[in-house]
């Protein structure tokens, strides 16, 4: 299996019992690869169906049928090596942040000594730079600081993949800045995979390698895979000034205000299993997934 | 102004003690009727033992009465005449044993319940039953079977006490944020640790709560199982003295009854404050 597809989403579907024996198809036959060390947001509506995406990923939520593979293993329910990042921090009031943080480290090495793992969480609670807050409860710290330690429980577990679901949309705008530059610095320096889902543009644009955009629902699908143009070494304070910068922008938001709801996936062009990569800038240019040969997202294609 | 609202509540508090023991005072102390009564129907009113004075007892002879209660409180001269103390010790115990039993079943099989959907619904009907019948109603089965007053009376308690804390633990632990247990499940934490250390924590306070609602009720019940029962026990020991005729021991075991109740309900209260966590 080729580095592309360390992470495979392969033809899930989820369908919900609707009222009548009907049932409501969520969404069907999602493909999707990520590659080890990328950052990939899943931008889309809400109510499209984005959330239910991750907790599949994470193995909260199981599919309807498809398959999701993570380095080379099928997944079946939740494992360590996928660490969730909560939109509602979901910290253990009861516990302190350094409680909530070791209630993780120990979860995963459960033969550690104590002064181990505080010694591995309070790295992580430093990371994030919560260092002097270890004592205190979630309920005394700010929106902010419990997504920091959120962020924190997730990276001390050393996951394969951090998945988070819309982790800053909680937060004022100047904090979801500030906590946007920590985990971009984070995640590049470790080389973190990462899938997010957002439904912030400018945000998508900061912070991923390549943006999935996905349908309104029901029956949404992925429509497009728009890879960042823009440098792997940006800065937020000038990244508006990037000749490409509008060129993306424009595009999603094109996408989220009309096509998102207009898009029709049964057009004979569109293989759900080859979706299409652009990457706009100056021309858009427009390549089919599995043109290049190595964006084959179907590996067991008959 | 705010600083001084402690203030004026006790202020007020001491008024209104003061103004209902003045009326109680004022409402006893007047030389009534009764020798213009018919002897024998003075007889027939218990009031025969007041010689010219209400049966009913004033402020001062109850307040007396308390404090000879409060000197002696363990003597023991025979089976009817007992110290408050030591009546006050039998019930506590009892309360205690049937209370603790009843904590020791209801939270373990409010555990179950709260986590399993299928016997919450099995029992449920069970419960549903169960639940309103006066523990008082109990007692001649527990007898006949137990045959054992004082077990008997343990038994009344441990009854009542079940239901409150049963039904609080199965509803705190069904309600345990999902968003928490959806943590346990991404640490792949095992089932007894998510029990100890998720469900356990997020369910304690309402699992004190209802605890804290079973001991008042236990305290309810156990006057009258008591007085049921006899042999010994303040609830006895309100009948004796109603049979003696003793009103003044009767309004001192009220007084009595009533703090120690307070002081059970602030003992849990404040063990549901320890464990009560903000969010």
């Amino acid at each position: 299996m080729s580095a592309d597809h360390f992470i495979s989403i392969e033809g899930i579907t989820k369908r919900f019992p609707a009222s009548g024996g009907a049932s409501t198809t969520i969404f069907e036959d999602l493909w999707l690869a990520m590659r080890r060390g990328e950052f990939t947001c899943l931008i889309g509506h809400s109510g499209c169906g984005k959330t239910t995406v991750l907790n599949i990923l994470a193995g909260l939520d199981q599919p309807t049928s498809g398959a999701v593979i993570v380095d080379n293993h099928e997944i079946f329910g939740p494992s360590l090596d996928r660490a969730v990042i909560f939109q509602s921090h979901a910290l253990l009031p009861w516990r302190s942040v350094l409680g909530n943080v070791a209630y993780a480290v120990a979860s995963k090495w459960r033969s550690w000594s104590r002064p181990e793992i505080e010694a591995h969480a309070r790295k992580f609670i430093d990371l994030v730079g919560l260092s002097g807050a270890e004592r205190k409860r979630p309920a005394e710290l700010s929106g902010g600081m419990k997504q920091r330690v959120g962020i924190a429980r997730a990276l001390a577990i050393e996951p394969k993949i951090m998945l988070m679901d819309e982790p800053f949309s909680a937060l004022d705008a100047l904090t979801r800045g500030t906590l946007q530059d920590e985990v971009r610095r984070i995640c590049t320096s470790t080389g973190q995979t990462v899938f997010m889902i957002t439904h912030d543009v400018d945000e998508a644009i900061y912070l991923a390698d390549r943006i999935v955009l996905m349908t309104n629902g029901p029956e949404a699908v992925l429509a497009e895979i728009v890879e960042n143009p823009l440098p792997k070494e940006r800065a937020r304070h000038d990244i508006h000034r990037h000749p490409f910068y509008y060129g993306v922008r424009n595009h999603i938001i094109d996408f989220l205000v009309s096509r998102s709801r207009n898009f029709r996936a049964d057009g004979g062009a569109f293989d759900k299993r080859h979706v299409p990569i652009v990457r706009p800038g100056a021309n858009d240019k427009i390549e089919t997934a599995g043109a290049g040969g190595d964006r084959n997202c179907a590996p067991y294609a008959a | 102004m705010a600083a001084s609202l402690a203030l004026r509540s006790a202020v007020l508090s001491v008024a209104l003690f003061a103004g209902f023991i003045l009326v109680w005072h004022l409402a006893t102390n007047t030389h009534q009727t009764v020798q213009a009564m018919d002897p024998e129907y003075a007889k027939l009113m218990g009031m025969t033992v007041t010689q010219g004075k209400s049966a009913m007892p004033g402020p001062l002879d109850v307040a007396t009465k308390i404090w000879d209660h409060l000197k002696d409180p363990f003597y023991d001269r025979g089976s009817n005449d007992k110290g408050l103390g030591i009546q006050l010790a039998y019930s506590i115990a009892r309360v205690m044993v049937g209370y603790l039993i009843a904590v020791a079943v209801a939270i373990p099989v409010g555990f179950l319940i709260g986590m399993s959907p299928l016997l919450s619904r099995a029992l449920d009907p069970f419960i549903q039953i169960l639940k309103p019948i006066s523990p008082l109603a109990w007692m001649p089965l527990a007898l006949y079977t137990i045959k054992d007053s004082s077990l008997s009376a343990i038994f009344v308690i441990f009854i009542c006490s079940l239901w409150p804390t049963l039904i609080n633990t199965a509803f705190g632990v069904a309600s345990v944020r999902r968003e928490w247990l959806n943590v346990a499940r991404t640490l792949e934490v095992g089932v007894f640790r998510r029990a100890f250390t998720i469900i356990l924590p997020a369910a304690a306070p309402t699992i004190l709560t209802g605890m804290r609602i079973s001991i008042g009720i236990a305290w309810l019940v156990i006057v009258a199982a008591e007085m049921l029962v006899g042999g010994t026990g303040i609830g006895y020991f309100v009948w004796n003295e109603w049979n003696n005729l003793s009103i003044t021991n009767v309004i001192a075991a009220i007084l009595v009854i009533g703090v120690v109740g307070m002081a059970f309900d602030q003992i849990l209260a404040r063990l549901t404050r320890l464990v009560t966590f903000p969010e």
